[in-house]
C-alpha cells in the first residue's frame, strides 16, 4: 500500500463518528465577520495606510504624478544609490529624475550579482490601509520576488487612492492566486531577541513608500 | 518525533530543575510579558475579534472533518501548477524523502526558513547522517543552531536566551559555521541582527535548494503561504533552484478566501503586529517565461501522529493550531518552567496537549505532560482558533490514569492504565464510595474536623509526592452540614 492510500485511509477511519457535511462550503462555514473596520472616507483610507506604514518604519512620501520622477531622483540621491534594479515594465518616466545606472534582472542574473545593487524601484499590486502592507504579484511592473529582496533599498510606488483597500478581505478579494505574491509590512525586522521588535534583518533594511495621486501620465 | 528528546524526564522533574535557574525565569518573565501586553493592545484594535476566532474554528473544523477530501484536492492543484506531492505516513518517510530529494539535485548543503514540521521529524538531523548540511536562516534558529541548543517557544526558539547571551554565542560560534561575528560585536539587538545578515547572506545567495514548511496550503488553488519577518524565508523561498517543504496534513484550508480570517489572527496573537513584515504566497512554479523563483517544487504531506490525533474525538481539536504561541505566552507553568521542560518541539499549553497525541503517552515525559498545567483557562482565552485546551488535557489526564481505546500509528489500540497513579485511582474510588454513602462521608467529615489539630503537614506514603507541592487545605472545626443544621442555615445572625 502506498503511504497516499494508507495516510488517506487512516483520515477516513479517524473520521467514521463524523456525518459528513453536504452543505456547499459558504453555507457550511458563516462568516460574520467584518469586510473592513469602521467607517473612512477616501482621504481617510489613504492616511490610515500612510500612517500603519509608517509605523513600522517604512519612510512614507507623497506627491502628485508630476513630481513623481523628482522625488524618485532626490531619494536614490541621498542614499547615494550609483546602481538601480529596474522592472521591465517599470513606467519609463519614473526614472527621467535620477542620475543612476539602470540595471535590469535578466533570467541568467545571479543572486551574486542582484547583491551588488543598491537599490530597486517598483509599483506593486496594491496596498492595505488596516496593516498598513504592500502586496507585490509580480507584474511587468514589479518584476520577480528576488529584486525587492536582495537590493538593501527598495523604494515602491502605490497610486492612490486607486490601488488602495482597506482590509485584508478586501485584499484576497482583489489579488490572484496563481501568481507569485508578496506581502510587505515595513522593512524586515525580528522579534527574535527577548521577542522585541528591532528592523533590518535580510530583506531590504530601508523601505521607501511612495504614494502618488492624480492621473497617471500618458 | 525528533530522537533529540527521547529519554527526557517527566515534566516535573524538568520543571523542577529549570524554575530554579534565576537567569532563565528572568528571560522568559521579561519576554513573555513584553509580548502579552502587545498582542493584547493588537487585539484590541480590532472590533470583530470574537467572530474572527470563531470563523478560524469554523474553517478548521469544516476542513479536517472533510481532512480527506481536501487532501486529494490540495494534491491535484499542486500538481497542476506544476509541483510534486510527496505522502510521508511518518517522520522517518519523511525524511528520508527530503534526504532522497536533495541527493538527487547534486547538492550537500540546504538553507532552511523556520519550521516546526521540520524540527518535529528531526530533519536535521537525518540530513546530517547523509552527508548533508541544512543551515537554519531564522535568527532565532541560528541561535539554537550555533548554540547546540534545543528551541523552547514556537515562535522565538530561543526565548530563553537574553542579548548577553546571544553575543557570547555568536562570537564563539559562528566562525565554525561561515562568516565569523565582527569585530567587538556588542549585544545590542540592532548588532546582533547585523551579525546574522552579515553571516547568512553567503549562504543564501549560493544556495541551490531550500526547505520550508508552511502556515497555510490552499487546496481549491494548491497554493502555500509562510508567514515571517525577517526575510529569510523569502530568500530560501525565492533564491534556490529547489523548494521542498514539509507540511503537516492540517495545514490545510479549502478555499483562497480563507485566509482573509487567518492573515488578520495570525500576526496579532503571534507576534503582536497588524501584519508581520514578510508573507510569501506560492503557486507550484512559474512558466520558464516570466520563472519566479525555484522551477522545482516539492510538496512533503506529513502525516506522523495527525490521523491518531483526528481519531479522538475530544483531542482532535488540537489539530486547528496554526502554531501562533499566544498560548505559551499567557501560561503561568510556561512562564516559569520555561520551554524545554515539555520534551518536545511544541511547549506550553499547546504542546501539553499536542505532543502525547501526536506521540502517545508510553513515554515518561509525554504520560507527564497533560499534567504540566494549572488549568488556568489562560490558553484557551487567548487561542484564535478556540481550542480548549483545559478540556483535552483533562481528557488525556483521564487516558493516561484510566487507560482505553486510542489509535496508534492507524491501529487501535487499548491502553493500559499508567504506572503510578495507583494511589490517585484508589483516592477517587474511596471518593466515589464516600459521596454515594452520606452517612459514612458525614462521620468522616466528623472525625475529621475533630483531630485537625493532630494532622501532618504532608501526607505519608503515596501521598508524599502530591503534597510535596501543595499545601493540605485547613479544615474547619465543624463541618460545614453540621453549622447549617445547628445554625438553620446561618438564619438570625448564629455563628
Amino acid at each position: 500500500m502506498s503511504s497516499r492510500d494508507r495516510i488517506l485511509g487512516r483520515v477516513r477511519r479517524a473520521l467514521a463518528d463524523v456525518t459528513p457535511d453536504e452543505r456547499p462550503y459558504e453555507q457550511a462555514v458563516p462568516r460574520e465577520y467584518l469586510r473592513e473596520h469602521g467607517e473612512r472616507s477616501v482621504e481617510e483610507t489613504v492616511d490610515l495606510l500612510a500612517e500603519n506604514l509608517a509605523d513600522y518604519r517604512a519612510i512614507v512620501h507623497r506627491c502628485a504624478t508630476g513630481e513623481l520622477a523628482a522625488l524618485i531622483g532626490r531619494l536614490l540621491a541621498e542614499r547615494g544609490s550609483k546602481t538601480v534594479m529596474v522592472p521591465a515594465g517599470l513606467e519609463r518616466g519614473w526614472l527621467s529624475g535620477a542620475e543612476v545606472e539602470h540595471i535590469a534582472d535578466l533570467a541568467e542574473s545571479t543572486p551574486h550579482e542582484l547583491d551588488r545593487v543598491a537599490s530597486v524601484v517598483t509599483a506593486c499590486a496594491l496596498a492595505v490601509a488596516e496593516t498598513g502592507t504592500i502586496v507585490l504579484d509580480g507584474s511587468p511592473d514589479q518584476g520577480r520576488r528576488r529584486i525587492t529582496l536582495v537590493p538593501d533599498h527598495h523604494i515602491c510606488v502605490v497610486r492612490v487612492p486607486d490601488q488602495v483597500v482597506s482590509s485584508v478581505p478586501q485584499a484576497l478579494e482583489r489579488l490572484d492566486p496563481t501568481r507569485p505574491l508578496t506581502w510587505i509590512s515595513g522593512p524586515s525586522a525580528t522579534s527574535d531577541i527577548e521577542l522585541d521588535r528591532v528592523e533590518g534583518v535580510h530583506g531590504p533594511r530601508v523601505l521607501e513608500v511612495v504614494l502618488v495621486s492624480g492621473e497617471a501620465e500618458a | 518525533m525528533s530522537g533529540t528528546y527521547l529519554g527526557m524526564p517527566a515534566f516535573p522533574e524538568a520543571a523542577h530543575e529549570a524554575v530554579g535557574n534565576q537567569t532563565l525565569r528572568g528571560n522568559l518573565r521579561h519576554a513573555t510579558h513584553t509580548i502579552r501586553a502587545k498582542r493584547a493592545k493588537a487585539v484590541a484594535e480590532v472590533s470583530d475579534w470574537a467572530l474572527l476566532r470563531e470563523a478560524g474554528k469554523r474553517i478548521k473544523d469544516h476542513t479536517l472533518r472533510h481532512l480527506d477530501r481536501y487532501l486529494v484536492q490540495l494534491e491535484e492543484s499542486v500538481t497542476a501548477a506544476g509541483g510534486t506531492v510527496h505522502w510521508a505516513a511518518d517522520a522517518d518517510e519523511a525524511n528520508r524523502i527530503v534526504a532522497r530529494l536533495v541527493k538527487e539535485t547534486g547538492e550537500s548543503e540546504v538553507v532552511k526558513v523556520k519550521s516546526m514540521a521540520t524540527q518535529e521529524i528531526g530533519l536535521n538531523e537525518a540530513l546530517e547522517a547523509e552527508g548533508i548540511r541544512a543551515y537554519e536562516t531564522d535568527l532565532a534558529e541560528l541561535i539554537v543552531q550555533l548554540g547546540k541548543d534545543r528551541p523552547s517557544h514556537i515562535l522565538v526558539p530561543a526565548i530563553h536566551r537574553n542579548r548577553g547571551e546571544i553575543r557570547d554565542i555568536f562570537r564563539k560560534e559562528m566562525g565554525e559555521w561561515g562568516r565569523p561575528a565582527p569585530e567587538g560585536l556588542s549585544d545590542t539587538p540592532a548588532e546582533l541582527a547585523e551579525a546574522a545578515r552579515l553571516h547568512l547572506r553567503e549562504k543564501f545567495l549560493r544556495a541551490k535548494v531550500g526547505i520550508s514548511g508552511a502556515n497555510f496550503m490552499v487546496a481549491e488553488t494548491g497554493t502555500l503561504v509562510v508567514v515571517e519577518s525577517e526575510g529569510n524565508g523569502r530568500m530560501c523561498l525565492t533564491l534556490p533552484e529547489t523548494l521542498i517543504s514539509v507540511v503537516g496534513i492540517e495545514k490545510i484550508v479549502p478555499t483562497w478566501r480563507d485566509l482573509e480570517v487567518f492573515l488578520q489572527t495570525l500576526p496579532r496573537s503571534s507576534t503582536a503586529e497588524r501584519m508581520n513584515p514578510y508573507t510569501s504566497m506560492w503557486t507550484g512554479t512559474t512558466d520558464s517565461e516570466a520563472a519566479d523563483g525555484p522551477r522545482v517544487f516539492h510538496l512533503v504531506l506529513l502525516d506522523n501522529g495527525r490521523t491518531d490525533t483526528l481519531a479522538d474525538e475530544v483531542g482532535r481539536q488540537a489539530l486547528r493550531c496554526i502554531r501562533c504561541s499566544a498560548c505559551l505566552n499567557v501560561c503561568p507553568v510556561y512562564e516559569r518552567a520555561g520551554g524545554h521542560a515539555y520534551g518536545s518541539v511544541y511547549p506550553g499549553p499547546i504542546g501539553a496537549i499536542l505532543s502525547p497525541q501526536l506521540r502517545g503517552t508510553a513515554s515518561e515525559i509525554d504520560a507527564s505532560l497533560p499534567y504540566a498545567s494549572s488549568l488556568c483557562g489562560a490558553c484557551y482565552e487567548v487561542c484564535p482558533v478556540a481550542i480548549d485546551i483545559p478540556e483535552v488535557l483533562v481528557h488525556l489526564r483521564e487516558r493516561v490514569v484510566e487507560g482505553g481505546p486510542a489509535v496508534r500509528q492507524g491501529n487501535k489500540v487499548v491502553l493500559k492504565p499508567a504506572k503510578g497513579h495507583a494511589a490517585e485511582r484508589a483516592a477517587m474510588r474511596a471518593a466515589r464510595w464516600a459521596f454515594t454513602h452520606p452517612g459514612a462521608l458525614r462521620g468522616g467529615q466528623r472525625l475529621a474536623s475533630r483531630t485537625r489539630r493532630l494532622h501532618p503537614r504532608t501526607l505519608p506514603g503515596p501521598g508524599r509526592a502530591w503534597s510535596g507541592s501543595r499545601d493540605l487545605p485547613t479544615l474547619p472545626a465543624e463541618p460545614f452540614r453540621d453549622w447549617w443544621q445547628r445554625t438553620n442555615g446561618g438564619k438570625g445572625g448564629a455563628k
